[in-house]
């Protein structure tokens, strides 16, 4: 085992041996649990820049854990561009939240118990990263969503709360269960779960799945659509919010989200042209739906959630047209931007006393600068402003998108390039009604800029929100992922100067809506519009319905089945065959002692007929 | 000459009667008088076996039966009698208390 094997297993294990410290010892000590979990996670990411910058050789280290006749279920920890990468994002982002997590938890009764939750969460995440099979990756799937409902349902004495947590828990699991049904239908055609196994098999026999390919595909993709929220299992997302703001910023907008992704990157080779089409198109809906229902939002945190969501889609429709590279790539510089500017919404709401609507904000600009800087920053990289990283990995998508000799749609990089206009014109509606104009209430007016502990982390995440853009992600994932004719942009102007146009679009059309807005004019002109994109365009209600509905039926089935098969035919109907025998028994007795004598007599000649038959 | 079968005959024909009696009559005494013709067939029957085979066994058979016929008798009409008293019946048609 090679050096870069032993840091890696030192990785994912020390968030664990931090989880067990705290959880077992230090419970009632506040200020050695943060630092036991900070130590772990910072160790993590010394480790794995060690290993990122290390002249490492793909490959794997496997333990057996289980082996039951033939199978065997392996833990292991693989080394390639993929993992390396996603490694630095998780314990790198990971890090900062930690330690931005120590100013705004501050106070809480529960100090030691959010470290130990969120030290758990980075282990399984770490699972989910170094997996080597889909075994592995299965389990720390379900860890990482359990460790998200622990952090979710934190504040579990709200109400709100614990059924969002609850929410989120029951949404994955609908994803899960066709995530497990397509590593069955795997492990059955290939009798492999090994990913470099896998690969070496479908690279010698593409055909092995045969015609179920596509559900194949599919199904594992499900996986990916509870986990990165697509649509329809995305109404876990913007619920999730209701978890403290460092665990948005973790958990649900820069690592366990992208776990959909990044597992799809993983499985690339499996995915055949069908599955791909569902996936692009899963994508591109959720790109446009969540852009158009962050436009009338107005609690801060639910608009980046939906902004998430939106760059999800963008993510999942790139590998869909087959370029994985690109989905990571805007992974990669969405953690950081997505992640900045969710504790910079951390540090508004701490500021203003858990104030989270942005029209009770206004003017912050002044009174917290630091936070408004890097907010800025991170907004114009989510936006795609040139040469800010999201402009690059942005403008990969749509590059891919827009390779039409390919696997480009035309109708998808139409997709992609509405939902940038919208992108801009909803978070440029957020920086202007939130941090520009008047205050518009007390909160605002005595708000103050956040402890140094807060705004550290913040201008730390500025440095790879200016400059990830550079870095050569898009060729090295798509290398791992065994495509060599991707990352050729000869469409990448076309893309470019989409994507500016609609920079240019969106950030005019917020400017004359909001620059000097005092409410919403969208809410005042277009109020029917306006009222549905404020429900979320009802995604809750009818999903409740549905669930009405089904839920009605199915005990209906029960009820009929309980009812009528089992009590009538089986338990009454037994007793009733009984109660018909004795009936007709009960004939017999007729109590008259005549009667009785007489089949005596017939009896006795009856036996002595037949024992001495014979005889006479 | 007259045989055992002869015997066996007269013992069946007051076997026959006997059991006739206990079936067909509702008098309990009578049914009684009836249950101890039965008896007295068998015994004549028994009887009969011993003097055509020179044996004695079925004579000492028939001493037991009598005894135990004495017994019963004891004992059911003690029966009927407490029946009587407790309920004024003596026809059999009318115990159906344990008919349902």
């Amino acid at each position: 085992m090679s050096g870069a094997f032993i840091l890696a297993w030192m990785v994912l294990l020390l968030p664990l041996v931090s989880t067990v410290l705290i959880s077992c010892f230090t419970l009632k000590n506040d200020k050695l649990s943060a630092r036991i979990s900070i130590g772990a996670v910072l160790a993590g990411f010394v480790m794995s820049l060690l290993i990122f910058l290390s002249a490492r050789e793909a490959g794997e280290s496997n333990i057996t854990w289980i082996s039951i006749g033939n199978f065997q279920a392996t833990l292991g920890v693989k080394l390639d561009n993929l993992s390396a990468l996603m490694l630095l994002i998780v314990t790198g982002v990971g890090s900062l939240i930690h330690w931005y997590s120590q100013g705004y938890m501050k106070g809480d009764r529960s100090y030691s118990r959010y470290f130990a939750c969120l030290s758990l969460f980075t282990f399984s995440m770490l699972g989910i990263v170094l997996a080597s099979n889909f075994m592995q990756m299965f389990i720390f799937w379900e860890l990482v969503g359990v460790s998200s409902y622990l952090l979710i349902g934190f504040w579990y004495e709200r109400p709100a709360a614990a059924d969002a947590s609850k929410k989120a828990f029951l949404t994955n699991r609908i994803g899960d269960f066709g995530f497990i049904l397509g590593i069955i239908m795997v492990w059955a055609a290939t009798g492999s779960l090994n990913f470099a196994e896998l690969k070496g098999v479908f690279e010698a026999n593409p055909e092995i799945l045969g015609a179920t390919a596509g559900i194949v595909g599919v199904l594992l993709f499900c996986g990916a659509v509870g986990k990165s929220a697509q649509f329809p299992l995305h109404v876990w997302l913007p619920d999730a919010m209701e978890g403290p703001t460092p665990v948005s910023a973790l958990i649900h907008a820069a690592t366990m989200v992208a776990a959909g992704v990044f597992m799809l990157c993983r499985i690339f080779f499996l995915l055949s042209p069908d599955a791909l089409q569902v996936i692009a198109w899963t994508g591109g809906i959720t790109a446009l739906m969540a852009a158009v229902i962050a436009l009338q939002q107005n609690d801060i945190k639910r608009i980046l959630a939906y902004s998430t969501l939106s760059q999800l889609g963008y993510m999942v429709m790139a590998v869909g047209v087959h370029a994985p590279g690109a989905a990571m790539f805007h992974l990669t510089t969405h953690a950081f931007f997505k992640a900045m500017l969710f504790l910079g919404a951390g540090s508004v709401i701490h500021a203003l006393h858990h104030e989270q609507d942005i029209w009770k904000m206004g003017g912050l600009k002044e009174k917290m600068p630091a936070t408004y800087k890097t907010f800025l920053i991170g907004t114009l990289a989510l936006c795609g402003v040139p040469p800010l990283s999201g402009f690059f990995s942005k403008d990969g998508i749509l590059a891919a998108a827009a390779d039409f000799r390919h696997h480009g749609n035309v109708f998808l990089f139409a997709i992609g390039v509405l939902a940038a206009v919208l992108t801009t014109l909803y978070m440029a509606r957020l920086v202007l009604v939130a941090f520009h104009g008047k205050h518009r209430s007390e909160a605002a007016d005595h708000s103050h800029e956040s402890p140094s502990v807060m705004t550290g982390p913040l201008w730390i995440l500025v440095i790879p929100t200016l400059f990830a853009g550079f870095l050569p992600i898009e060729s090295a994932v798509n290398h791992v992922a065994g495509l060599n004719h991707a990352g050729d942009h000869t469409q990448a102007p076309l893309a470019m100067a989409f994507s500016v146009l609609a920079l240019l679009i969106g950030g005019s059309v917020a400017w004359s809506l909001y620059s000097k807005a005092e409410s919403d004019p969208i809410a005042n002109r277009l109020h029917g519009l306006s009222t549905a994109l404020k429900n979320r365009l009802y995604f809750d209600e009818i999903f409740n319905g549905l669930i009405y509905v089904t839920h009605e039926a199915v005990s209906k089935l029960a009820e009929w089945i309980d009812r009528i098969l089992l009590s009538s035919f089986i338990v009454k109907g037994l007793s009733n065959v009984v109660d018909v025998f004795g009936r007709g028994l009960r004939l017999f007795q007729t109590g008259s002692i005549h009667t009785y004598a007489f089949l005596f007599v017939v009896g006795i000649a009856l036996v002595m007929f037949f024992v001495m038959g014979g005889v006479l | 000459m007259i045989g055992l079968e002869h015997y066996l005959i007269v013992s069946a024909i007051l076997f026959g009667l006997g059991l006739m009696g206990v079936v067909m009559r509702s008098n309990l005494i009578v049914i009684y008088m009836s249950l101890e013709l039965m008896l007295n067939a068998a015994n004549l029957a028994l009887v009969s076996f011993s003097r055509f085979t020179n044996t004695v066994d079925g004579q000492v058979m028939v001493f037991f039966v009598i005894t135990v016929a004495a017994a019963e008798v004891a004992v059911g009409l003690a029966l009927i009698v407490a029946l009587y008293r407790k309920r004024q019946i003596s026809e059999v048609d009318e115990l159906t208390s344990l008919k349902l």
